[in-house]
């Protein structure tokens, strides 16, 4: 809400020993928060001129410049010399204007803060330029500049006469944050009395306005839906002048309030609009025909708004009807046919009140906001149309030489608020301020116009009509608080019972974290939104279950509908960035939630908010939403070792990613089997699936070389990813107990010719299994070439041997020996 | 040798007699003293110790001479070779540890070179600072809770009194997910989890929820469609205004540093009555009249804001099966993106996205 000071000022009959700043720090502690203050920075001379000759000058760069002779008063003018007159020379490039013309000059020393230098006599196009007369942008006034100069109506003024103060144009506007509770700060009045209980004035309230002439119908109007329309008020004014200007003060106010002026009628329904905040409407008499209607429109029905947008209504929008149609979109804005034009010179005045919430729906349905829409939404004062409807006639006779027609209609009437009672220490218990006693209480209420009753110990508080947010005791409560100061609340740290600490999940998690950082692997973070391209480049197939997203209503770029159903998206653009700036080797890591469709066609029921709701009806609403697993993903790009002065560096390879699932694995005490898979978007012959409990819970592997290719990424490039949940789900509350001995080792090295289909890892877990003396075994070697048949290759392995409680006898590890090579014979290995 | 001869003088012996073993003596001391490897000991040691150095040799006629002269000859010889011995052993240790010495020096490196072969990982701040947070409530006997990301709207919105033709509800610039009907958003604050919390547990409550969450804003510099946020909720008998301020103005303290504190203003959310902005004593100039007017992250101000607080509006609780009667509230949330950007000084908000490396490694494992 803008607010021009000025205004405010005179409404509030402010001391001007109170300054702009202390004003906006005071209705910042009432809640009506300081976004700006606007204005104030220009300083003068600048000058009402009269153009006594202005001489166009055709320069060699093509432009024509105008040599101009410029009367700005006595007080500023250089003497006349022979045939020129008093006056200044000025050199100007705009034409709009001519001899005659009162203009605004700036003198040398003005500060504009448009142009955010002091102007200065300076030497151009071969005369010395002794200021500059001023276009509307240059003056920070609003409505463009239109071709140039402002040209001011003539006899506004004089030549000499300070234009800082005839355009108002040194006045501050506090532009203010009025949250969606307060809808009556949308308004002067509103501001103005806030303003007032902040600095202990006395409000005189602009609305006290007494209604003249209420006999008799002022248009006749029927409202089939009081439901949505409370109240309807209507009042005739004829014989209007429409050649009438807007009053100059009038005009900048709302100029200031950030509105255009456009024409007298138009301008006074604005203007009490700002003052009261009560949005109403003049429509042209002589294109009404027949009685008002509001009522819902009807299916197929079009209205071509102000705006020149024809729209297509809604059963659910409410209108203004005349016997041919709709004449306006209720509460939000008129249709143009029966606008305000240059002849119109009789008009009905509407001022309503509409349902808040029948405005919300249609000004959202139709993306159409608007002045009166935004009041609307937030609540205007059901008790204030017939005043309205009083102040814009009165002003239009007083402005515009019309006359106001006797009668007055009025459909319908909003009660009083309902009261809130609330036990008398609430406010002090709630605000926790010890201050707070019932006689704060009662004089804070009072101050902001509620009624308050004191009945034992319990307030019996009845709000005025325009305070929509006081319906609850714990709103009053904030009244309380907001004149008493929020300032004045004490520091006092609550006492926890005692918490368990985090959980053991959240706990398994950040382990991951450290787990992920240990394998010297760097945590990004990604935007979770994806779509068809992603999963293209991933090469997926097209019923890839990954495919199937969660899709957005209102994505923010149509290449990413949704949300992604795998870290890779996110992590592979990511590389491919690092990649693109110049890193060889990177190794990313993310944790993050993806989503998952559990249920085609998905529905989280909306409950009553008067209850809570059953645990039936929260398992439904649970139900509906998609799943969304914890997911950690890896990538590792070039060098996984620094190639350097020790030697050639090692490149990261499938098994780098593989062991980082099998390093989570370890450090939650989780045992992942590994199973070789054919899977995007990996290499089909080196990508690995992670199994829990025979359930898949991740893969690693080497990118296919066309996903490398697609996302920039240099060759055999790894990645993988694996579900948090399913592992941190699946870790024991304790990790194994530490079992070793300390009795000799004995080590054998067994190295065995098996068929090329054999899986080492099989026979290293079946040699791990072959005795109870086998301590560990470990593959050292794998070798396939001539010293082997054809089809065949040698798997070495060192086993150690020990023993519990004894040093082995060669005897026993003989047969240790044997049982091994016995167990490996089942793989069909022999001993090489 | 010469054969056992009792009739020998002794004195014509010549390997025996005094001065030639004296000799034979100096001359392997001499050469001991002057060897100065541990090859060449082992050639003093053949000439001069060995089976065929004089010394043996002289030692091997002793039992030429006669029994009376051999015990004076066996002295000398022996004494003589006892010192040579003495002199070789200590030469050699010398000489070894000398040799020792120059090979330990030979082997000196450089140890300027670059030793980062290993990679190193890092976690990201956002990370770390949601663990940071959560410790310090955990330490106040907090706990930490969490929920959905794609949360049902009854949960986001209607659950926190935020009714459909709420004005606010317009205001969060919410991601909805299709179609409209399935009634689901990406969650625009942690309140849900708040929700969620009182749904399913009985007061007392005292819980944070640091978590990722969603507005539809086009990333820029200064805006992210994915943001961090932590919020706090506390319900139980006797809560007020007053234990918030003591909560925040202990939360400023544990991240911002003794000293950091933190004032109200009045403001609205639909899920607190009454409700405040926070601000936080500015932690660069710390409002402090030299300086402030230049600090760059106030501009000026002394106040930097931190987030929304407030009362919890019995409306909630009672959507939530809390007895408003019986317990009070008050919930708070904050921005954990700002505090990275804020204290790190990083202009663009992009930085925390794009996944550059060189962006989270700097902060390794810990802020
Ligand atoms: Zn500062």
């Amino acid at each position: 809400m803008k607010v021009p000071v000025p205004w405010l000022r005179e409404l509030v009959g402010l001391p001007d020993s109170v300054t702009t700043e202390e004003l906006a720090a005071r209705l910042t502690a009432f809640d009506l928060k300081l976004e700006e203050i606007a204005g104030g920075q220009l300083s003068g001379p600048l000058v009402v001129g009269r153009v006594l000759s202005a001489v166009p000058e055709p320069q060699k760069n093509g432009k024509t410049i105008n040599w101009c002779r410029v009367d700005v008063g006595p007080e500023h003018n250089d003497p006349a010399t022979g045939d020129v007159p008093a006056g200044r020379g000025i050199v100007c490039g705009a034409h709009n204007f001519g001899p005659g013309d009162l203009v605004v000059v700036s003198l040398p020393g003005t500060f504009l803060p448009s142009l955010g230098f002091e102007i200065s006599a300076r030497k151009t196009y071969g005369h010395v330029s002794d200021g500059m007369i001023c276009s509307t942008a240059e003056l920070g006034l609003p409505g463009g500049d239109q071709g140039g100069i402002l040209v001011l109506e003539p006899g506004l003024a004089e030549p000499g006469d300070d234009a800082i103060a005839l355009l108002g144009l040194n006045d501050e506007t506090l532009d203010l944050e009025v949250n969606p509770d307060r809808g009556y700060a949308w308004s002067l009045r509103g501001v103005g009395r806030d303003a007032a209980l902040a600095f202990g004035l006395a409000f005189r309230d602009p609305a006290d306005i007494a209604v003249t002439d209420v006999e008799g119908e002022g248009y006749p109007v029927v409202v089939e839906d009081p439901q949505a329309c409370p109240v309807f008020v209507t009042r005739r004014v004829t014989g209007i002048d429409p050649t009438r200007p807007t009053p100059e003060w009038m005009a900048r106010r709302l100029v200031q309030a950030g509105m255009r002026s456009i024409s007298l009628t138009v301008d006074i329904s604005n203007y009490v609009m700002l003052e009261l905040g009560q949005p109403n409407h003049a429509y042209d008499a002589a294109k009404l025909s027949g009685p008002i209607t509001v009522r819902r429109a009807r299916a197929g029905e079009r209205l071509t708004t102000l705006d020149d947008v024809e729209r297509e209504l809604d059963p659910a929008d409410l209108l203004i009807c005349d016997d041919e149609g709709p004449v306006g979109l209720a509460g939000i804005m008129g249709a143009a046919h029966v606008e305000i034009d240059d002849t119109t010179t009789d008009v009905v005045i509407e001022a309503a009140y509409f349902d808040r919430s029948t405005v919300a729906r249609a000004a959202r349905r139709h993306k159409l906001s608007s002045e009166a829409a935004r009041r609307f939404e937030r609540g205007v004062d059901p008790a204030l149309q017939a005043r309205v409807a009083q102040r814009v006639a009165e002003l239009l006779v007083e402005h515009g030489g019309g006359r106001i027609e006797p009668g007055l209609t009025v459909v319908g009437e909003v009660g009083a608020r309902p009261a809130v009672t609330l036990p008398v220490d609430l406010p002090r218990r709630i605000a926790g301020v010890p201050s707070i006693d019932v006689d704060v209480s009662v004089a804070a209420l009072r101050g902001n116009d509620c009624e308050v009753q004191v009945q034992g110990d319990q307030l019996v508080v009845t709000p005025p009509s325009w305070r929509f947010d006081l319906n609850d005791p714990y709103d009053v409560v904030e009244e309380v608080l907001r004149v008493v100061g929020y300032d004045q609340v004490p520091s006092v740290l609550p006492q926890a019972p005692g918490g368990r600490g985090l959980t053991r999940a959240q706990e398994l998690r950040r382990r991951v974290g450290y787990a992920l950082a240990g394998a010297g692997l760097v945590e990004v973070k990604t935007f979770p939104f994806a779509g068809e391209e992603d999963f293209d480049k991933l090469g997926l197939p097209a019923d890839d279950e990954r495919r199937r997203q969660v899709l957005l209503e209102n994505p923010l770029s149509a290449q990413e509908p949704g949300l992604t159903t795998t870290l890779l998206t996110g992590l592979l653009r990511a590389a491919g960035l690092n990649v693109g700036r110049g890193h060889d080797d990177v190794a990313l890591t993310e944790m993050g939630r993806v989503f998952r469709i559990r249920d085609d066609s998905p529905h989280a029921p909306i409950y009553g908010v008067d209850r809570r709701p059953t645990d039936d009806e929260l398992a439904v609403l649970d139900a509906a939403l998609p799943d969304q697993p914890l997911m950690a993903a890896w990538t590792m790009l070039g060098q996984r070792e620094k190639r350097g002065w020790a030697g050639p560096g090692r490149d990261a390879t499938w098994a780098d990613a593989i062991a980082v699932a099998t390093r989570l694995a370890e450090a939650l005490h989780v045992d992942l089997a590994v199973e070789a898979v054919a899977l995007a978007p990996f290499h089909p012959g080196r990508c690995a699936a992670f199994l829990l409990d025979g359930e898949v819970v991740g893969h690693a592997g080497e990118l296919h070389p066309k996903v490398l290719e697609a996302y920039g990424l240099p060759a055999r490039g790894v990645a993988g990813e694996v579900n948090l949940d399913a592992l941190i789900g699946a870790a024991p509350d304790l990790g194994p107990r530490p079992v070793f001995s300390a009795y000799p080792v004995a080590k054998e090295d067994l190295a065995f010719v098996v068929d090329q289909s054999v899986r080492a890892g099989d026979l290293q877990d079946a040699l791990a299994g072959s005795g109870p003396l086998v301590e560990s075994v470990r593959l050292f070697d794998i070798y396939a070439g001539d010293q082997v048949p054809t089809g065949k290759k040698s798997l070495a392995f060192n086993v150690r041997l020990r023993a519990a409680d004894h040093t082995l006898t060669d005897a026993e590890i003989t047969e240790a020996r044997a049982a091994a090579v016995e167990t490996a014979s089942r793989f069909g290995a022999t001993l090489r | 040798m010469s054969a056992p001869n009792s009739d020998y003088d002794p004195v014509e012996v010549t390997p025996l007699r005094a001065d030639e073993v004296e000799r034979m003596r100096d001359a392997a001391l001499a050469a001991i003293a002057a060897a100065d490897s541990v090859e060449a000991l082992k050639q003093v040691k053949i000439d001069h110790v060995g089976d065929r150095s004089p010394l043996a040799l002289a030692n091997r006629e002793i039992g030429a001479l006669p029994p009376q002269a051999r015990k004076e000859a066996g002295q000398r010889v022996g004494q003589a070779r006892g010192a040579v011995n003495k002199a070789l052993a200590e030469r050699t240790a010398q000489v070894e540890a000398a040799e020792f010495d120059r090979r330990l020096a030979e082997e000196a490196v450089d140890v300027t070179v670059p030793v980062d072969m290993e990679p190193v990982g890092a976690r990201h701040p956002l990370t770390t600072i949601q663990d940071h947070v959560a410790d310090i409530f955990v330490a106040m006997g907090w706990e930490i809770a969490e929920g959905p990301e794609v949360e049902a709207e009854w949960l986001n919105f209607d659950a926190l009194n935020l009714g459909p033709d709420h004005p606010a509800r317009t205001m969060m610039d919410t991601f909805w997910v299709a179609p409209a009907e399935a009634a689901m958003v990406l969650r625009t604050h942690t309140s849900p989890v708040q929700a969620r919390t009182m749904l399913t547990r009985k007061p007392p409550i005292y819980i944070a929820c640091p978590g990722r969450v969603f507005r539809t804003d086009e990333p820029d510099a200064t805006h992210a469609p994915v943001f961090h946020q932590v919020e706090g909720l506390a319900i139980d008998e006797g809560l007020s205004m007053a234990h918030l301020k003591g909560t925040l103005d202990h939360l400023a303290t544990a991240i911002y540093g003794e000293g950091t504190t933190t004032r109200f203003r009045p403001s609205y959310f639909p899920f607190t009555e009454p409700s405040a902005e926070v601000d936080l004593l500015c932690y660069v100039c710390r409002n402090d009249p030299a300086q402030v007017a230049d600090c760059p992250t106030c501009r000026g101000e002394g106040w930097v804001e931190w987030g929304g607080c407030g009362v919890v509006n019995p409306r909630v609780l009672i959507a939530c099966g809390v007895d408003p009667e019986r317990y009070s509230g008050f919930a708070f949330g904050m921005g954990l993106d700002r505090t990275i950007t804020s204290r790190y000084d990083i202009a663009d908000l992009r930085d925390l996205w794009d996944g550059d490396i060189r962006f989270t490694e700097p902060f390794g494992i810990g802020l």
